[in-house]
């Protein structure tokens, strides 16, 4: 294969490597813990479901969690033993945030699952075997990306349709202290080259690049004999880079090998790369040629307080404290965590109850300060760092900043860090995403250089998640817009579907009206021509068409009424000029029942009153004279119905006048006044049946 | 003299031409509604609570856009009247209280599902739609599309509807803003830092 042209990213930093402690010994095999802490959302995406019980036996490479839905991972159990709890556990995570755990209580035995104990799910002959079948194997062996952010390997590896050039195999390992992807390269060379064949025949692109710090130079032998070994030397190069932290960011790396820079917002996908760590490279092959899931992995534990600095192969979800323990953890040495700031919701006790020894998970750099020794190790816990007080100082109060630009020389992304850190103090989160915060890939760099010590990186990890939380507000809004305007629709739809059955109703009615009118003109006619009409003898139909005959007893009672209505206003009127007079005299005890000023009011209600009752008037005569008059013929039944309805009225008057009386009601005179005009009635109807019976004899 | 009337006779000469071409535009590209009322509704949060005393988000953009105050909408709170203030070119004005205080953490509307006896009036209540349920069944809450407006609770003839804040996961947890501490500032025990840098490495 032709020689690498490398290239170079702009900024970066040589910080002070720390690499040669952990690299005396070679890897240890860590002794089994008695309990596993095993948590299902270790991956980016989904967490997995939970698929076994309290109380179940497991296995060694178990599944215990199935991956739900596209982007998750697998998780299986690390050990035989028995599950002991299924709860929520504080996670190995900078918010200190709790999630599902499996918590397994070893046996002992450490007994693989039968299946892969006797090789039956070995691919052999993986470079021969189907792509499905491979991302299958990767997924069902739940495998991620070891190199820290812990994206699951068969999501990228599903490059169906998309052109891959080049397999980028990311050994750089620029962060300070950590040494486990070297120590890996360097023991497990031909696993690991194995692991990138598979990848490489996945991804179908035309070659792959292996790039290593100079900084490992037994490393890169290592993996150069593997490569002959393999004989991939045309498709394969491994390629030794300048030793600058941060190489080993993906598109850092990209870039120094290949001189192409993946765009903004972009993935490497898109100029047709894809990049995987070497720690992954190898748990794809022990997945595919092994068939075992990954419940292990490669863990560099160093710093000053540790006795014996180095890397071990520990389970996943091993308590950190039986690393510690394993690797000889001088307390007495270690950095208090009482000197540092608290991070995450779930560590402010941890700032409260001081003297607890400071340790990290991750690099000094990019890693993170656990809270506690007893959570566990994930699948991409690449280093335990228990630094000393001398080692890892506490950071001295933030000063002004100064301008001096050194974060711009050091940024490995060509960002502005000083525009970004004013922009995110200020929170104007528009004008940090318009200076490209979502490029920042967090390194630190820029912290590390800024002789304010202030610490910008952080600024930048709260501006991006401000950003992200208020875009997924507005996409909240956005779709709450949308779905009240959906409903406000549907409502006026209904509403409008309603007044339109409404309508069509009425509309039903009418026609059935006009048709049985229709029908009732007809049939008169009909009668009509018939000859046999008799006019005095008025049908139904007859009555339905003529206009209504006007009835009488109703003027008249109208009549009546407005009579009545005249008097009292009259009355009123006169009243209120009395009083008026009687005010103008000065006689101000007079009751004045209503403002002198309505007068006017009552004068008018006089007058309207009083051509009321002279329409009415007029309307009557007109009737009577008009109106054939319809004599009802008066029985003699007539009259004593009459009579004896007025008996019964006089009777309850009674009854009500007498309660009255014994409750010393104050409606006694109106009662007395009531039946006195009912006896006056009873008396006339007498009279009026005395007079028929004597008109019928 | 003919100069001048010829200056005269083809101003007016182009007067009319233009004339015509934005009586053309005024009729063809004619804005149909008022253009400010969407960029207002784009900045209200949506809610659709009705706490501004308008009947959802879009009554009260309208109204702003007629001369209504800006400072009317506790969901949205200091950011919005400040948005608001900006694209109105007015000056930003206190939440009024008289609505509603700005709450601190975003809440979510919760069904105590045993509980539900199925009256359907929180469905009727709810602006958004975001309860799913029918007559004598269940009702549940779509916690994703609740915009922790309030309005279910009240109609709730059995009181099962609790607003609960939206729960902090690991998808929607962000980091802290670190203290804005200067060394001018006294000293405290603690450092801002919690990522290490190694500087005085031997």
């Amino acid at each position: 294969m032709q020689p690498i042209t490398l290239h170079s990213f702009s900024g970066g930093i040589h910080p002070q490597e720390n690499k040669h402690q952990s690299t005396q010994t070679p890897i240890t095999v860590l002794p089994l813990p008695s309990q596993l802490i095993v948590p299902v959302g270790q991956h980016i995406g989904a967490p997995a479901d939970v698929i076994v019980a309290v109380g179940n036996r497991v296995l060694k490479g178990q599944l215990i969690a199935q991956p739900k839905g596209f982007v998750s991972a697998a998780i299986h159990a690390p050990t035989s033993g028995k599950i002991v709890a299924i709860e929520q556990r504080e996670l190995p995570h900078s918010s200190g945030l709790q999630g599902t755990c499996v918590i397994i209580d070893s046996d002992g035995q450490d007994t693989w699952l039968e299946e892969i104990a006797n090789g039956s799910r070995a691919i052999a002959d993986y470079l021969e075997a189907d792509n499905e079948v491979l991302i299958n194997r990767i997924r069902d062996c739940g495998i991620t990306g070891l190199g820290g952010a812990g994206f699951p390997t068969s999501v990228k590896m599903a490059v169906n349709g998309k052109n891959i050039e080049t397999l980028i195999i990311n050994g750089a390992e620029c962060e300070p202290y950590i040494t486990a992807d070297d120590k890996l390269m360097q023991e497990r060379a031909l696993e690991t080259m194995r692991g990138i064949q598979i990848l490489l025949k996945l991804t179908a692109a035309n070659h792959c690049l292996i790039g290593i710090e100079d900084n490992k130079p037994a490393a890169i032998k290592a993996m150069k004999e593997a490569l002959h070994q393999v004989h991939g030397e045309h498709f394969i190069n491994v390629v030794s880079i300048p030793t600058k932290y941060p190489s080993g960011g993906e598109k850092q790396l990209i870039e120094i090998l290949t001189g192409k820079e993946v765009p903004s917002g972009g993935i490497p996908a898109e100029i047709g790369i894809v990049c995987q760590n070497v720690g992954t490279c190898e748990a794809v092959y022990r997945a595919v040629a092994e068939g075992k899931p990954l419940i292990s992995r490669i863990t560099t534990i160093t710093g000053e307080s540790i006795e014996q600095p180095q890397n071990v192969e520990v389970l996943i979800g091993t308590p950190v404290k039986h690393l510690l323990d394993f690797a000889g953890f001088k307390q007495e040495k270690s950095l208090f965590q009482k000197f540092w700031h608290s991070i995450g919701a779930g560590s402010d006790n941890s700032a409260a109850s001081a003297a607890k020894p400071r340790i990290i998970m991750g690099g000094p750099m990019m890693g993170f300060t656990l809270s506690s020794d007893e959570l566990p190790i994930l699948k991409s816990s690449n280093c335990i760092l228990a630094p000393s007080q001398k080692e890892l100082p506490a950071n001295d109060v933030a000063s002004a900043c100064i301008r001096c630009g050194l974060c711009t020389e050091a940024c490995p992304a060509d960002l502005l860090p000083q525009q970004l850190y004013w922009f995110s103090k200020s929170g104007e989160l528009d004008k940090a995403e318009q200076h490209n915060i979502a490029d920042c890939i967090e390194c630190g760099a820029c912290s590390y250089v800024c002789p304010s010590q202030i610490p910008l990186v952080q600024y930048y990890r709260h501006t991006k998640g401000a950003i992200k939380e208020e875009r997924a507000a507005q996409d909240k809004s956005n779709r709450s817009k949308i779905r009240f305007e959906a409903r406000q629709d549907r409502l006026d739809r209904e509403a409008a579907e309603k007044e339109a059955k409404r309508q069509a109703r009425a509309a039903a009615a009418e026609k059935a009206q006009a048709a049985k009118k229709a029908a009732a003109a007809k049939a008169a006619e009909e009668a009509a021509k018939n000859g046999d009409a008799n006019p005095d003898e008025s049908s139904p139909a007859q009555a339905a068409v003529k206009p209504e005959p006007v009835d009488l007893d109703k003027l008249q009672k109208q009549l009546d009424a407005a009579q009545a209505g005249l008097k009292k206003s009259m009355d009123k009127v006169a009243e209120l000029k009395a009083a008026a007079a009687a005010e103008k005299n000065g006689d101000t005890e007079a009751p004045i029942e209503a403002p002198i000023e309505n007068m006017e009011v009552f004068e008018k209600a006089v007058a309207t009153r009083r051509d009321k009752v002279k329409l009415l008037a007029l309307q009557l005569a007109e009737a009577k004279k008009s109106a054939p008059v319809v004599k009802k013929e008066i029985t003699r039944d007539d009259i004593e119905k009459k009579l004896r309805a007025q008996q019964d009225r006089i009777d309850k008057t009674k009854q009500r006048f007498e309660l009255a009386q014994e409750q010393g009601s104050e409606t006694l005179p109106a009662l007395q006044k009531g039946l006195d005009k009912q006896m006056q009635k009873l008396k006339e109807l007498e009279e009026e049946l005395a007079q028929f019976d004597k008109a019928g004899a | 003299m003919s100069s001048i009337l010829i200056a005269i006779v083809l101003l007016a000469t182009l007067a009319i031409i233009f004339g015509a071409i934005l009586g053309f535009a005024a009729v063809r590209f004619k804005v149909e509604g008022n253009p400010i009322v969407d960029q207002i509704d784009h900045l209200l949060p949506q809610t659709q609570c009705g706490q501004c005393s308008y009947p959802g988000c879009k009554p009260y953009a309208e109204a702003i856009a007629a001369g209504e105050k800006i400072n009317k909408c506790p969901p949205g709170g200091e950011s919005t009247i400040i948005a608001l203030a900006d694209l109105l070119g007015v000056e930003p004005e206190p939440l009024d209280a008289e609505h509603g205080a700005e709450k601190d953490v975003p809440m979510v509307a919760i069904i105590r599902e045993d509980e539900c006896i199925g009256c359907t009036k929180c469905i009727q209540a709810c602006p958004i739609d975001a309860i799913m349920g029918a007559a004598k069944q269940m009702h549940t809450v779509i916690t994703d599309e609740c915009t922790g407006c309030d309005l279910c609770v009240e109609p709730c003839p059995v009181d099962c509807i609790d607003m609960v804040p939206i729960a902090t996961t690991l998808q929607n947890w962000h980091w802290d803003k670190p203290d804005d501490l200067i060394a001018t500032t006294e000293k405290p025990h603690e450092t801002p830092h919690e990522t290490p840098h190694e500087k005085e490495v031997h």
